[in-house]
């Protein structure tokens, strides 16, 4: 077997590979439905109507997707780079640890000025957390998938700390969480008295955002020189090293972010449940987008749709909701198989 | 046995209509071709003319889609790698099969043997060895290590292999591509003994000076077709070179120089190694209006000495200057700032980023500028142009600004390089291996466009493993052997050998052993 690049890609293969990565993701999650016992049919339909089936459902995908749009859009900005920062999961929790910091009456001033300077501060706070590992790999060549990814549990341990001590909420019968954001530092809710906040728009802006720098800037056009063919990038001139820093920072301040908007918008303190692995997903999120930051968006929510929908299916097919991340880790493989087949032929001899 | 001349002599190798289509591309469209016993046949071509499928076919990595080969008088069945070994084929790439680390012998000896024999029959090997080596002039020591040879040893031991395991064809790819004048001729005399002992060779090219020299046959391929077969006594230089490019080969008219001030200086630089030797106390002058050639051989320095000076590689000592002044900080930023205009050695890896546009791969040393550039945000729309410019002038066969660098042909992207360096009209040229695997009309092309650099003024410095390229263009040569330069000569001052011994480091002062 072999396998021969093909010229381009017509718009029909660009179409039918990914919905048959689809389809070939059910084809295999209902073998394991069926293994628990249930029929797939009704699995799938039921995640569906779980995920997307009723304004309830659709808002908390939506809810659910707001962090992973944040993480998506740093892996995909780091990535595209050829910057593996597999340290979202940290710089997320930092971020939320500088909303606490900043937002739970340290500063008073109004909401207008409130929330942006927290939102700037996080920024900064996930930006400089990944600043470390980028330095360490342009000056020393440390591999900066390990760096970043041991950083995850260094940042975890810290987190555990900081609410067992000084961010302990004096309040809070012991358990380890931090005191609540108070009011000015809260994002407002989109639809009164339903959880979908504030940073959802946040996240979209981010990944318009994003999008133009990619496309449209100097940073973005060196950004993929350098993550296309470094060396190239360096005879040319262009800077590789301090593109990668400039990556790192942006990458971490978007990382940061979706644990900013989790506190402020959603749950109002910090605790070490915060995030299920965020981070982790939003690479899941990225590849799935082919590291577009539109496409950000969209794998985004049909991640947090399985995942919402599956939970909802648990509670009455009595399937376990295990079988989201299954459904999750097939989309990633089929998907990847299906860009690669749009990419090239295979040729059996 | 030495009637190898006379047609009656038996067939070994016979190839009948072979083709092989990659989807739309055909790459061997009906190829027919016999070898007989003790004769040298010479496939010549240009690059992408379909060499190299056919023998990856005679040789079972790809299947013919049509067409059958016979060897031997007997069929070879298509697809088997080992089939070609088996019935006595042998093949020497052009990028050695050697493990470094292990003797000559070991390398000749590995895979012959059973893996579960406990000896590796080392007395008899080296014995065979010693005898096949005295025999067909292939000297060297069984014992040595790999990394110790030279480049033309590591292809005797090549050679070596095949005869081990009784090849009685014998096919080699490109041979003298990295051998030195000297190197060359003792191959030749190689295998004329060779085909003197019943042997038969497919000597494969794309040099008509040495096909000529060599061969007793000619097979010239073209676009994956066969485009004629000749005697070599009976056909001309230039009907073989006609043959391979299908039409009137362009000639480049090269006046005589203007040497002008010196532009650019290397005093004393020396550097860590790069792909080779570093370079050692290396002084450099270049005047406007002047090209300089650099000839050695691969590893010696070169590619050392283009990445100094295209602002890669940092210098450990020595001074770069240019216009006279003397340069602090050299990077590829200030090379770029200083008027150089450079063209890398390797397209590929570090001249073009293959997954992005033609635009994005033009504007890749001026983005910044305001040309392309305002406020941070790039003007795509001023970088089509540019591109839409270079694609005009260059004559790029591309199907629009739009599409990525990687589908082009070699020739194309060496365009773009072009424009891109030439941009701004540099007064210094660096033109690091300029035409390596391009074709003959991209290679004229690209010697057109740098003498049009030197008859406007600039000083431009050619390096190229290819000593014909250097003496077709340079008004002044220079060699470079482990890292260091020769004195410079003039155009025509030296001859081949004389340049060839410099190039193996027999410099006119340390004696040469050949000098008359």
């Amino acid at each position: 077997m072999r396998l021969e690049p093909r010229a381009s890609a017509s718009p029909a293969a660009t179409l039918l590979w990914p919905a048959g990565a689809i389809v070939a993701t059910l084809l295999i999650s209902s073998l394991l439905v069926m293994l628990a016992g249930a029929s797939p049919l009704t699995v799938f339909w039921l995640v569906f109507k779980g995920a997307a089936g009723s304004q309830f459902a659709l808002l908390e995908t939506l809810t659910r997707a707001t962090p992973l749009i944040f993480t998506g859009l740093a892996v995909a900005v780091a990535f595209r780079a050829r910057l593996w920062n597999i340290g979202a999961e940290a710089q997320l929790y930092l971020g939320a640890v500088m909303t606490v910091v900043l937002g739970t009456g340290a500063v008073a001033m109004p909401s207008a000025g409130l929330i942006p300077l927290i939102m700037i501060a996080a920024m900064l706070t996930g930006a400089l957390a990944l600043l470390g590992p980028a330095v360490l790999k342009t000056r020393f060549g440390v591999d900066e998938v390990v760096t970043t990814l041991l950083l995850n549990f260094i940042v975890l341990l810290f987190v555990s700390m900081l609410l067992e001590g000084p961010l302990k909420d004096p309040m809070g019968l012991g358990w380890p969480q931090s005191q609540r954001v108070i009011a000015d530092a809260q994002l407002p809710r989109l639809i009164k008295g339903k959880r979908l906040h504030f940073g959802f728009v946040l996240a979209l802006a981010s990944a318009i955002v994003v999008w133009v720098i990619m496309k449209k800037t100097v940073l973005g056009y060196e950004m993929r020189a350098v993550g296309h063919n470094a060396e190239a990038a360096r005879f040319a001139g262009i800077p590789v090293n301090r593109v990668i820093v400039k990556t790192a920072l942006l990458s971490g301040g978007l990382a940061a972010l979706a644990g900013f908007s989790e506190v402020a918008g959603l749950k109002g303190n910090l605790t070490l449940d915060l995030s299920p692995g965020y981070g982790y997903t939003g690479i899941v999120v990225a590849m799935l987008a082919m590291l577009n930051p539109l496409g950000v968006v969209a794998a985004a929510i049909f991640v947090a749709g399985i995942f919402v929908g599956a939970d909802a299916m648990s509670r009455s097919a009595n399937v376990p909701s295990y079988i989201a991340q299954v459904m999750v880790a097939t989309s990633l493989l089929t998907m990847v198989a299906a860009i690669m087949l749009m990419r090239y032929r295979v040729r059996w001899r | 046995m030495d009637t190898s001349q006379s047609p009656e002599a038996e067939t070994v190798l016979r190839l009948s209509g072979i083709t092989k289509r990659f989807g739309a591309l055909v790459a061997n469209d009906a190829i027919s071709l016999t070898l007989r016993r003790g004769e040298v046949v010479a496939l010549l071509g240009e690059n992408g003319a379909g060499k190299t499928t056919l023998m990856n076919i005679l040789f079972g990595h790809y299947t013919a889609d049509e067409g059958e080969i016979e060897a031997f008088g007997k069929p070879l069945p298509p697809g088997d790698p080992h089939a070609a070994l088996g019935a006595g084929i042998g093949m020497v790439h052009q990028h050695f099969t050697l493990a470094d680390q292990m003797t000559v012998l070991e390398n000749i000896v590995l895979g012959t043997r059973p893996i579960w024999s406990l000896s590796l029959g080392k007395a008899q090997a080296r014995a065979k060895i010693r005898k096949l080596a005295a025999d067909y002039g292939l000297e060297v020591e069984p014992d040595r290590m790999i990394t110790d040879l030279s480049v033309g040893e590591r292809q005797r031991v090549e050679i070596l292999k095949a005869l081990y395991r009784e090849a009685r064809i014998l096919i080699l790819d490109e041979p003298t591509a990295v051998l030195t004048p000297m190197e060359t001729d003792a191959l030749f005399a190689t295998l004329k003994k060779l085909v003197a002992a019943g042997l038969s060779v497919i000597f494969i090219s794309h040099k008509l000076g040495e096909v000529q020299a060599v061969s007793d046959r000619v097979v010239v391929l073209r676009g994956g077709r066969l485009a004629g077969e000749r005697k070599t006594s009976e056909a001309t230089r230039r009907e073989l070179a006609e043959l391979m490019v299908g039409g009137q080969l362009p000639v480049n008219e090269i006046g005589p120089p203007h040497p002008g001030a010196v532009l650019f200086e290397l005093k004393g630089v020396s550097t860590p190694a790069l792909g080779g030797a570093a370079l050692k106390q290396v002084s450099l002058s270049l005047r406007g209006g002047e090209i300089t050639g650099l000839a050695g051989i691969s590893g010696n320095g070169q590619a050392a000495l283009a990445a100094l000076i295209s602002g890669t590689l940092d210098a450990r000592e020595g001074e770069i200057v240019v216009h006279g002044t003397h340069v602090g900080e050299w990077s590829p930023r200030a090379a770029l700032d200083n008027g150089l205009g450079r063209i890398p050695e390797d397209r590929h890896a570090t001249g073009m980023i293959g997954d992005m546009s033609v635009a994005e791969n033009v504007i890749s040393e001026a983005y910044r500028s305001p040309r392309f550039s305002r406020f941070g945000f790039l003007n795509w729309k001023a970088a089509s142009g540019f591109a839409d410019e270079i694609i005009r002038a260059y004559d790029v066969k591309c199907p629009s600004a739009d599409a990525r660098v990687r589908l082009l042909s070699g020739g194309n992207m060496q365009k773009l390089i072009l424009g891109r360096a030439f941009d701004g009209n540099p007064d210094i040229i660096l033109a690091s291996q300029p035409t390596r695997g391009l074709d003959v009309g991209a290679v004229a092309y690209v010697h057109a466009r740098l003498i049009e650099a030197r008859d406007r003024g600039a000083a431009v410095l050619v390096i190229s493993e290819d000593l014909d390229e250097i003496q077709t263009l340079s008004d002044r040569i220079v060699v470079m052997h482990r890292g260091q330069l020769s004195k410079p000569s003039a155009r025509g001052e030296l001859s081949v050998m004389e340049l060839g011994e410099l190039m193996a480091g027999h410099g006119p002062d340390e004696g040469a052993p050949h000098a008359a």
